[in-house]
């Protein structure tokens, strides 16, 4: 599609553990485009942020990516230097995670962690001295009130652990984006909060989105938050996509079991804020998987056919789902 | 260990599996066959050794390694300056560093129980009286308070203990009582509490079982301490007298003779090391078996 | 930190410092065997000359009578006299002290300048050979006994290769004017190049054997607290930040991971101490460990006591500092 911003096809995403191979992300393709917002939604361990871990090439050790393509504004990522990709990191792709009081630095002042990124990547600055200093000031005080930090002057000299949870989380915000990313992948940024700030942090990321014209990544549990603030949404199950489409289409009529459980374990008005009631069962073993739909053992519609490999299929004009049962749909 | 009746069956249970995980390490399990060769080593010093310790020769002085021009395969680690067998003195050296070893870390790890648990339990006076003094005895540097304390009670096996134990019971004493304060407010603890047990029958048969796998792990630790510092006292000769055989006092021996005879200081120093190496590897396998918070 | 809180620390360090001074104080006293009749030996010696000793040592006051007349004394740095030297003990403790400093400060560095990168690097590559090398490294290190290891370094490198001097500070040929009593510094100030060299040769071996164990200590303190900090989300979000992989490491990782490092170099200091002794002993170090050891053959029992009064408040206080340093290092910590 044209107006892909990211594109990542037939990621497969692994983790060597002394129990055996963990296929963490298994054959996913994503599509960001340009100006969207797109809702990643699924159970921990579904492969939601280590999708986006790959994209970013900050997988772990003891994974790594076994195979797939990472295209992101026309470059092959994957294809890139580790120089090269860093170069791309923070000023093209910026990421925030879900627990700011563990990701910013608490020996570093928070001036010092934005000033960090900007004296990586922007090339705008003056080359030294002191007109460099204050052009790197002058940034660092406009991001933070750009994410609603009062007072920034003065607070530019102070460590995370003298912020509050939700000053934190907006602070993450505005070193990621510092250099005006295309792509911010935004990783659970509201678990970690109380529900009143998790509403003003979910408005300042739309609001930031809308005003910067950049492409958001919202990886997230909470079905309420995609309704509220995705233009479209993917479900991730034991390391698939299970169902994308349109929020409002997906919400409104899921095709896949998956979702249909996730939504109907709900309570229908007011969507926001409710956790994700588990379906009965578990998320399987992702250690030597049969090669049958992952969702089998917690499907209600569930038969023989489904033990067999269950590709995504075509579930309407911008709608794909992983189920056997689409095809009956239209027979 | 013992374990009585009323035990929680769980905890006995647990012990083995740790012994098991640790004989499933085999660098840590041969290590511990080291440490049981060298015991036996001192246990049976008298059939081992080929001669007698003292038994001086002054035709066989400083009389070099059996595989140097000049040795005989009788002598294998050659002789000391006095013409004295130096393997037979590191064999009977072992019961020095082992049996002092032990002693001190035994007399320090009963006393080091007892006031643990009464500081954990009891809480109270008896708490801050004992905290305070772990405080002020952790405040030496360890080999200095030996060292004053051997300078004032004079030299011999039985000062050394004391000197040793006076300040290493602290070590057991923080450990029980950290682990006491966790236990104490467990379920199994309230029901004895709440039957009526006694005191001490609470401490020493419901709370002690619970802290004995990491009271074992830091004594086989500091138990390769203590026999680095009764080298260290005896090569300052402030230890075990001569002409008893101590590795210490053997390494500081050879120091007169570097020039001309390497092996009267090399060898004795060399048990040392393999002794303290062998027991803090296996020290390192319990603690990884006993508690898999430590292990990296 | 402000001022106050400073303040507040310190007046808690007190109770400390009187309750070592009870504890040499009592050690001296209490322990079974009595000094006089240890200085005395086998000499012989009147019942009168006897009681005369005792009362120059003050052992004929009652114990709490002594202890705060000891007490008194100690804070005025007055330790009576030393029989053997004919002068006050704590001029000659005075006197003993820069060698002891210096050689401990040098032992330190080397220490840290060794443990740090290869802790560092041993984290960075886990489980790689040098890793592995380096974790057997640091188990030969703290198994050791340090005076045989001297003794090994002096056979190799002083006896056979004669590259290092076999004892003392300095060679007897320099002549060297004592200014600060550190010999590095007074070499250099004196502009005399050749006995810095001969200073810098004559430290290489004792502080090698004193910081081995404590190299070994603070190298496994950093590989440990760096795969640690390497774990931590905010190296995770550095590196998301395409920062460079340097940055990364050493501001982000090694500014936290040293935390621990730094603190446990302090407490360390205070075991390098006690190994002052041992080392001094080995390569015949004019310090106060030698000077200890000789006072207890001497049988200078003020000196003893003064000395392991000294190390002991030493020991506290680099706790202590132990202690401060790990406030300012970690802000998260309020003190």
């Amino acid at each position: 599609m044209k107006d892909a911003l990211l594109e990542v096809r037939g990621l497969r995403t692994v983790f060597e553990t002394r129990a055996g191979r963990v296929c963490a992300v298994d054959g996913v393709d994503v599509e960001v485009r340009r100006g969207e917002c797109l809702g990643i939604v699924g159970e921990s361990g579904s492969g939601k942020s280590v999708t986006f871990s790959s994209v970013m090439g900050l997988v772990k050790s003891p994974g790594h990516i076994e195979s797939g393509t990472v295209v992101f504004d026309g470059r092959d990522l994957r294809g890139l230097t580790p120089r090269e990709m860093r170069a791309v990191r923070g000023r093209d792709i910026a990421m925030t995670m879900q627990d700011a009081l563990t990701a910013l630095n608490p020996a570093l002042t928070v001036g010092e962690q934005i000033a960090e990124v900007l004296e990586a990547h922007d090339e705008t600055l003056p080359a030294r001295g002191a007109a460099r200093r204050t052009a790197i000031r002058n940034t660092s005080v406009e991001m933070l009130g750009l994410v609603g930090i009062p007072s920034a002057e003065t607070r530019l000299k102070q460590y995370p652990h003298e912020f509050s949870g939700g000053m934190r989380q907006r602070i993450m915000i505005a070193i990621a984006l510092a250099c005006r990313p295309k792509l911010l992948i935004a990783d659970e940024p509201t678990t970690a909060l109380d529900v009143t700030i998790q509403a003003q942090v979910l408005e300042l990321i739309s609001d930031i989105r809308a005003r910067l014209g950049m492409s958001v990544a919202l990886i997230t549990h909470d079905l309420g938050v995609v309704a509220e603030h995705c233009d479209r949404v993917m479900v991730m199950y034991a390391g698939q996509v299970v169902e994308e489409g349109p929020t409002a289409e997906v919400i409104g009529a899921p095709k896949h079991p998956y979702t249909q459980g996730l939504l109907a374990s709900i309570p229908r008005p007011g969507l926001r804020g409710q956790p994700i009631h588990p379906i009965e069962g578990q998320v399987p073993d992702l250690i030597g998987l049969p090669p049958q739909c992952r969702f089998y053992s917690r499907c209600a519609h569930r038969r023989d056919a489904c033990l067999t490999p269950v590709e995504m299929r075509q579930a309407g004009p911008q709608r794909r789902a992983r189920c056997i049962l689409i095809g009956e749909d239209e027979a | 260990m013992t374990m009585t009746a009323d035990t929680p069956v769980a905890s006995e249970s647990i012990f083995r599996r740790n012994l098991s995980n640790f004989a499933a390490n085999r660098l840590a399990m041969a290590c511990a066959l080291i440490v049981v060769l060298f015991a036996v080593m001192a246990v049976f010093a008298p059939w081992i050794a080929p001669h007698d310790p003292n038994e001086t020769d002054l035709f066989r002085r400083l009389q070099p390694p059996a595989w140097i021009a000049g040795g005989e395969w009788s002598f294998l680690l050659g002789c000391d300056a006095l013409g004295r067998d130096i393997l037979s003195r590191i064999i009977y050296g072992a019961r020095i560093s082992i049996f002092i070893g032990l002693a001190v870390i035994f007399v320090a790890t009963t006393v080091g129980i007892l006031a643990g648990l009464a500081a954990g339990y009891l809480r109270g006076w008896v708490d801050i009286l004992i905290s305070r003094l772990v405080d002020i005895l952790l405040g030496f540097p360890y080999l200095i308070f030996a060292i004053g304390l051997m300078a004032m009670m004079g030299p011999g096996l039985w000062n050394i203990i004391l000197a040793l134990a006076y300040k290493e019971w602290v070590i057991p004493a923080r450990v029980v009582r950290g682990e006491t304060l966790v236990t104490r407010e467990l379920e199994y603890v309230e029901a004895a509490r709440a039957l009526g047990a006694s005191r001490w029958h609470i401490m020493l048969r419901e709370i002690l079982p619970n802290v004995l796998s990491p009271v074992i792990v830091v004594a086989t630790i500091r138990m390769a301490h203590v026999i680095i510092l009764e080298a260290s006292l005896s090569f300052l000769g402030l230890g075990v007298q001569p002409p008893t055989a101590s590795w210490g006092s053997m390494v500081s021996d050879g120091r007169a003779f570097i020039l001309e005879a390497w092996w009267v200081s090399t060898f004795p120093g060399l048990a040392i090391l393999l002794l303290v190496l062998a027991i803090n590897v296996t020290s390192q396998g319990l603690r990884d078996a006993f508690d898999p918070r430590f292990s990296e | 930190m402000s001022l106050s809180k400073l303040l507040e620390r310190i007046a808690q360090l007190l109770p400390v410092l009187l309750g070592v001074s009870v504890i040499v104080f009592v050690m001296m006293a209490l322990t079974p065997g009595d000094p006089v009749q240890i200085m005395i030996g086998d000499q012989s010696i009147t019942p009168e000359q006897e009681a005369e000793l005792r009362r120059g040592l003050g052992l004929d006051r009652p114990m709490i009578e002594r202890f705060f007349i000891f007490l008194g004394n100690a804070v005025q740095f007055d330790f009576g006299e030393s029989f053997y030297h004919r002068r006050p003990v704590g001029d000659v403790i005075a006197e003993r002290l820069p060698a002891t400093i210096e050689l401990s400060l040098v032992a330190l560095i080397v220490a840290l300048v060794t443990a740090i990168p290869l802790g560092v690097l041993a984290a960075i590559r886990k489980n790689s050979i040098f890793d592995r090398i380096a974790t057997v490294g640091s188990l030969l290190g703290v198994s050791l006994p340090g005076f045989w290891f001297g003794i090994l370094l002096l056979m190799l490198f002083a006896v056979h290769l004669h590259i290092l001097p076999v004892s003392g500070r300095i060679g007897f040929d320099a002549e060297v004017r004592m200014v600060t009593g550190f010999l590095l510094i007074d070499t250099l100030l004196a502009g005399n190049l050749r006995a810095f060299g001969d200073a810098l040769a004559h430290l290489i071996l004792p502080a090698i054997t004193l910081g081995l164990p404590m190299t070994a200590i603070l190298m496994r303190v950093t590989r440990t607290s760096m795969l640690e900090v390497l774990r931590q989300d905010y190296v995770t979000f550095a590196d998301a930040k395409g920062l460079s992989r340097r940055r990364v490491l050493f501001r982000h990782a090694l500014k936290n991971a040293l935390i621990p490092t730094v603190s446990v170099a302090a407490i360390e200091t205070g075991s390098l101490l006690g190994g002052n002794m041992i080392v001094e002993t080995v390569f015949g170090w004019p310090g106060l460990g030698r000077l200890v050891v000789e006072s207890i053959f001497l049988r200078n029992y003020p000196l003893v006591q003064a000395a392991v009064l000294f190390y002991a408040v030493t020991y506290v206080l680099l706790n202590f500092i132990a202690d401060l340093l790990y406030t300012v290092l970690n802000p998260r910590v309020k003190l």
